[in-house]
């Protein structure tokens, strides 16, 4: 079980997206997942054997590096890489569900099983938003936790069992900022292909709808 | 999850890419992601654990590390390489969206589509012409770009590609100018070397592609221009034959008639 599940994941949600879903599955896979595993993730390897504190006192340095990391920026990656990939599966098991009815009743439903109307375009739409959800969330926590998305070299800490105020040194800060700046950026890249998929879908649906509308009061 | 899903991806770009396409994959693949994964990674791994500075201080060394290798070498090259295989994706995803259309035309019963069954479509190689030409082409240009930006970047943040095994340090909190050494200085130098030359490689092989592309295209632009004015030519002749047939034919009908009613 690793990385490998979520990328069999995204190209199974492939098949049923639309030409904007199918850059945004390319950009999740391409500038998210492998930068983090091939790059980002041997950077904060060994954050914790690498943080140094000016002070020989037992314990300080732990207790520091709780406080000023309460959960790694790695890991908070990996999560929001989780949560943002998994809505999609609303939809596969939506398809999925369709042609099991079809199969269960051996009739023929709906014309392609997989064509984004109905049902599967509610689905769809709530996937997009709880993606664009949880991308905002992780961006706004990850802005909180870390008083935004700079990395100091140096932390001021003074809680027990540290005798007084120790200045503590945070390794490769400067190489964890560009990987932290590239996250932002990446997300930010994703929620406007969510949106412009969002508004895209809507458009095209609402135009369909008053064109059919439209025939049949003519009618 | 590693460098082998890229290997799915770009393998499937291969069937559709020229000859020396085809080539750069191999010489990405074999002597920069194999290179970068099986011995790169090993030379940079104790890139800090060994990074020692001439003091005690401590915080020193964690900051003249981070002052002289903002970026490392490894992450540098793993950055490359991504954004340098992105463009390949682009002519991916046309052929696959040349690929549905065919197949929606086969669904419906087009007359015109001539594929027996969906295998056939499935199996089938695009030629590089039309609307793909210039997906290719603009995937060629952005990679030579992605490529050149990067050799610059290296060469401006570590001032060349030489790897010094001693560095002055004097950043806060450091006492005072101290020595700092790097390890294994040689043996990055010459992985450095390796990959930069692999790079500009690269960089000729696209050159050469682009051109390559580039002859095709005037080439095949003048042949069917050459064509157009064959073909118009041959039926100006063709035409001026059959005019001056009628003729005779008409003339030689009056010469009867009169003939006979005469």
């Amino acid at each position: 079980m690793s990385w490998a599940f979520l990328r069999d994941l995204l190209s199974g949600i492939n098949k049923y997206s639309t030409g904007i879903g199918r850059i945004w599955v390319a950009v999740v896979f391409m500038f998210r997942l492998l930068v983090y595993v091939a790059a980002a993730e041997n950077i904060w390897k060994r954050e914790h054997d690498e943080f140094e504190c000016n002070i020989k006192q037992p314990g300080c340095e732990n207790v520091c590096f709780d406080h000023f990391f309460p959960v790694s920026h790695i890991r908070l990656w990996a999560l929001q890489l989780i949560m943002v990939s998994t809505p999609s599966l609303l939809v596969v098991f939506h398809v999925a569900y369709r042609e099991n009815r079809e199969k269960h009743h051996n009739q023929k439903f709906y014309g392609n099983p997989g064509k984004i109307d109905g049902g599967l375009l509610c689905t769809y739409l709530i996937s997009l938003i709880l993606k664009t959800g949880f991308e905002i969330v992780f961006l706004v926590l990850f802005y909180k936790l870390y008083n935004g998305f700079k990395i100091p070299r140096l932390v001021k800490c003074d809680i027990k069992p540290c005798p007084n105020t120790v200045d503590c040194y945070i390794s490769k800060p400067t190489e964890k900022m560009i990987f932290l700046y590239f996250l932002v950026a990446t997300s930010c890249l994703c929620i406007i292909l969510n949106i412009s998929e969002l508004s895209y879908l809507i458009f095209k649906y609402s135009i369909k709808c008053y064109l059919k509308r439209h025939v049949k009061k003519q009618q | 999850m590693d460098w082998g899903a890229l290997h799915t991806i770009l393998g499937g770009v291969n069937k559709h890419s020229t000859s020396i396409g085809k080539i750069w994959l191999t010489v990405l693949f074999i002597f920069r992601i194999m290179i970068l994964v099986v011995a790169a990674e090993r030379v940079w791994g104790d890139e800090q654990d060994d990074f020692v500075c001439n003091t005690l201080q401590p915080g020193c060394r964690n900051v003249c590390y981070d002052h002289f290798f903002p970026i490392s070498h490894i992450r540098l090259w793993a950055l490359q390489l991504i954004f340098v295989s992105t463009p390949a994706l682009l002519v991916a995803m046309h052929v696959a969206y040349r690929r549905h259309e065919k197949k929606r035309q086969f669904r419906k019963g087009d007359q015109k589509c001539e594929y027996k069954d969906i295998e056939e479509i499935r199996r089938q190689r695009f030629h590089i012409e039309g609307s793909l030409w210039w997906t290719y082409t603009g995937s060629i240009f952005f990679r030579l770009i992605f490529e050149a930006v990067f050799m610059y970047a290296f060469y401006f943040m570590y001032d060349g590609f030489r790897m010094p095994r001693l560095m002055k340090c004097n950043a806060w909190p450091c006492p005072n100018t101290v020595d700092c050494f790097v390890s294994r200085p040689t043996e990055k130098t010459v992985f450095t070397i390796f990959m930069i030359a692999v790079s500009s490689i690269c960089i000729l092989l696209n050159v050469a592609e682009l051109c390559y592309l580039l002859t095709k295209f005037f080439l095949r632009r003048s042949k069917k221009a050459g064509n157009s004015k064959q073909q118009s030519n041959h039926e100006n002749k063709e035409e001026t034959k059959q005019n001056e047939m009628n003729e005779l034919i008409s003339d030689s009908c009056q010469n009867t008639v009169i003939g006979f009613t005469s």
